[in-house]
C-alpha cells in the first residue's frame, strides 16, 4: 500500500496519532509530510520526543493537541512553531498534555496491556501534575505513601519506521527502540514504514528481532529513507544540517510556509522528496557492513 | 602545576569528578557525555552510561554524536533496548546519578524546562521535560549543569519540571520522591551545593579567576556560602590529557 493510501484510509481529522515513539531515531517523517499534504486537521500528536515532526505539523495547522514530554528541534533547541502556537495561538491555539518520558511510557504500557493505570513514584512534586490533570495523586493502599496514577493512553493510529518488513508487516527492528513497542501495541491501528521489504523467510529466520508481528499491523508501506532527516541504525545517518536549516528557515511564520511548500506541499510524495534531496541523501546512506553474529534456532 | 584550560573544560572536569567508579549514570549529550568519557578514562573505568532512548554503554561512543540515538552511540553498546527497560533501572532504584541542564534552577535545585511565565499564557514555551523529571525524581543524586546568570539561577522557578528539594526542608521527602535529589550545581563561575537541613544551595567553591561578589551579583537569590568556601580545584594533567583524547577537534577548548 502507498503511504498516501494508508494515511487516507486510516487517519481521519481529530485522530490521536503516535509518531516518533523511538525518540530521535526512526522518526516516520515521511508520514508527517503525508499528513500535511492531505491536510489533516485537529490531530492530537503523541510522542515522548518527536524532534521536529510535531513542530512541522503544528506549523501546517494540523494539530490542536500535543501529548508528550518534549517538542523542539534536537539540533537547534526550540521549535518555533510549537512556541508560536503555545505563546501566541498561531496558527491556532494548542492544548498541551505534559508528560515525562517515563510517565508517557507507563501510559502506553497501560494502554497496550489493558491496565487502567500505572502507579508511579516519578512525577511526584513536579508541576507536570498540575498541568496534566489526568495524572492523579493518591495514597498507596499498601504503604500509605504518596503515589501518582498514570492513566492508560490509547492512540488511534501508530506510525513506525522499521529497517525491514515482509509484505504482511512482520517487522525487524534493531538498535534502541524507545517506546515503539508499547506505543504501537497501545494503538488501535499500526502503519509500518519499512525501509526495505524482504521475503517472509528473512523475518521468520530471526523471530527474536521482531518487535511488531504482522498480525497486529494494518498497513505496510515501502518507504526508503522514510526517517529522513532522522537516523535509522544500519541504514541512514542523521542529517544534522537539515535540522539546522529547518531551525533557521522557520523562525517566522512566512519562513515556515516557504519551507513547508518547498519540502512538503509542492512535492507529490516521498519519492519526489528523495529525488529533491538527491546526492545529499545518498551521502547519508550507510554503506558499511557490521553484521551481528547469527543466532542458531536449530531444533535438533 | 596549572594547565591551560577553558571554562567549559573546567566544568567538564568538575562534572567528571561527580562520577564514582562502577556507578550507573544517566548521561546527557554534549558536556555530560564528555565528562562521562573523562571519568571512564581516569578514575571511573567501570562506570556505565545510560541513555533514555534505550541504550546502555560501557565505553563512550567513538565519533561525534548529535543525539543519543545516533549510530555511533549504538554500535558496540552494552544494551540497545527500549525506554522502559532503561528508565526502569531508575524506577527500580538502580541508578546512582544523572546529569541535567535547564533554562532555570532555583535555590532549592528545582529545574524548569517547561514554561516561563504563566502556564496558561506563557511568555516562553520551552521544549519540555524529556526524561529529566524522572532522573530528578529517582536517581540517587542529580548533577545540574547551567550557565551562571541571574535570570537562570532564580529565587523560585516559574514551573517545577524536575523536582529538587521543592520548598526546602523535608518537602522532597514528604512529596514521596525516592531519589536523593540534587547534589551539586556546576556553573561557569562556581560550584553550589545544598547546605543544612533546609537544603538551600550555597556557594561551595569558586572557579579560579572569579570572585564572590561577581558570583553573587549573577545569582537571583541571596546566595550564602558554606563555611569552608574554597576555589574549585584546577584540572590535573591526567584529566586534561583524557579530555583532549576525547575532544580531538578542540570543541570545548574555546
Amino acid at each position: 500500500m502507498s503511504l498516501a493510501e494508508a494515511v487516507s484510509t486510516h487517519v481521519q481529522d481529530g485522530c490521536k496519532i503516535v509518531l516518533g515513539a523511538a525518540l530521535e531515531n526512526a522518526v516516520p517523517f515521511a508520514a508527517t509530510h503525508e499528513l500535511i499534504r492531505q491536510g489533516r486537521r485537529e490531530l492530537n500528536m503523541i510522542a515522548p520526543i518527536s524532534d521536529i515532526s510535531t513542530d512541522m505539523l503544528i506549523g501546517a495547522g494540523c494539530v490542536t493537541e500535543v501529548t508528550g514530554a518534549w517538542v523542539g528541534n534536537v539540533s537547534g533547541g526550540m521549535g518555533h512553531n510549537f512556541r508560536r502556537a503555545a505563546e501566541k495561538g498561531l496558527p491556532h491555539p494548542i492544548k498541551i498534555n505534559d508528560y515525562s518520558n517515563f510517565t508517557i511510557g507507563m501510559a502506553f504500557f497501560a494502554g497496550a496491556y489493558g491496565l487502567p493505570y500505572v502507579p508511579v513514584k516519578t512525577i511526584l512534586g513536579s508541576d507536570i501534575m498540575k498541568s496534566n490533570q489526568s495524572i492523579k495523586l493518591t495514597e498507596d493502599p499498601y504503604t500509605g505513601e504518596p503515589v501518582a496514577l498514570i492513566p492508560a493512553l490509547k492512540p488511534d493510529v501508530a506510525f513506525l519506521v522499521v529497517q525491514r518488513a515482509d509484505k504482511a508487516g512482520n517487522s525487524h527492528i534493531w538498535g534502541s527502540t524507545g517506546l515503539t513497542q508499547e506505543a504501537s501495541i497501545a494503538a488501535n491501528k499500526i502503519i509500518v514504514l519499512a525501509d526495505e521489504i524482504v521475503e517472509p523467510e528473512v523475518i521468520a529466520s530471526d523471530p527474536s528481532r521482531v518487535l511488531i508481528p504482522g498480525f497486529g499491523v494494518d498497513a505496510v508501506c515501502h518507504v526508503p529513507a522514510g526517517c529522513h532527516p532522522a537516523p535509522l541504525i544500519g541504514k541512514w545517518q542523521r542529517d544534522n544540517a537539515f535540522f539546522h536549516h529547518y531551525h533557521k528557515e522557520t523562525r517566522v511564520p512566512d519562513g515556515f510556509d516557504r519551507w513547508c511548500d518547498e519540502w512538503v506541499r509542492d512535492l507529490a510524495d516521498h519519492d519526489a522528496y528523495r529525488a529533491k534531496l538527491g546526492g545529499e541523501l545518498e551521502d547519508l546512506r550507510i554503506l558499511g557492513d557490521v553484521p551481528s553474529a547469527p543466532a542458531n534456532y536449530a531444533t535438533e | 602545576m596549572t594547565h591551560d584550560y577553558s571554562t567549559q573544560e573546567l566544568m567538564i572536569i568538575a562534572a567528571a569528578r561527580q562520577i564514582a567508579d562502577g556507578e550507573r549514570i544517566f548521561v546527557g549529550m554534549r558536556l555530560p557525555i564528555t565528562a562521562y568519557g573523562v571519568a571512564r578514562l581516569t578514575h571511573a573505568p567501570n562506570a556505565v552510561g545510560l541513555f533514555e532512548s534505550g541504550v546502555a554503554r560501557y565505553e563512550p561512543a567513538d565519533g561525534m554524536l548529535y543525539t543519543m540515538c545516533d549510530g555511533p552511540n549504538q554500535l558496540g553498546a552494552a544494551w540497545t533496548t527500549g525506554l522502559i527497560q532503561i528508565m526502569g533501572l531508575l524506577s527500580g532504584g538502580r541508578v546512582h546519578a544523572g546529569f541535567i541542564g535547564g533554562a532555570e534552577v532555583d535555590k532549592f535545585g528545582n529545574i524548569n524546562t517547561s514554561y516561563i511565565g504563566d502556564i496558561d499564557d506563557p511568555k516562553v514555551k520551552l521544549p519540555g521535560s524529556g526524561g529529566a523529571p524522572d532522573i530528578a525524581a529517582m536517581a540517587e543524586r542529580l548533577v545540574i549543569i547551567i550557565n551562571h546568570q541571574k535570570h537562570r539561577l532564580v529565587e523560585k522557578v516559574d514551573f517545577v519540571t524536575s523536582p529538587g528539594f521543592l520548598d526546602g526542608g523535608d518537602a522532597r521527602k514528604k512529596a514521596g520522591l525516592p531519589g536523593g535529589g540534587p547534589a551539586v550545581i556546576i556553573t561557569d563561575r562556581a560550584i553550589l551545593k545544598p547546605h543544612g537541613p533546609e537544603h538551600e544551595f550555597h556557594l561551595a567553591s569558586i572557579h579560579p579567576g572569579h570572585t564572590v561578589d561577581e558570583v553573587m551579583a549573577n545569582t537571583g537569590w541571596d546566595l550564602k556560602s558554606i563555611p569552608d568556601l574554597g576555589v574549585t580545584p584546577e584540572p590535573t594533567k591526567v584529566e586534561m590529557d583524557a579530555l583532549h583524547h576525547i575532544d580531538k577537534d578542540g570543541f570545548w577548548r574555546s
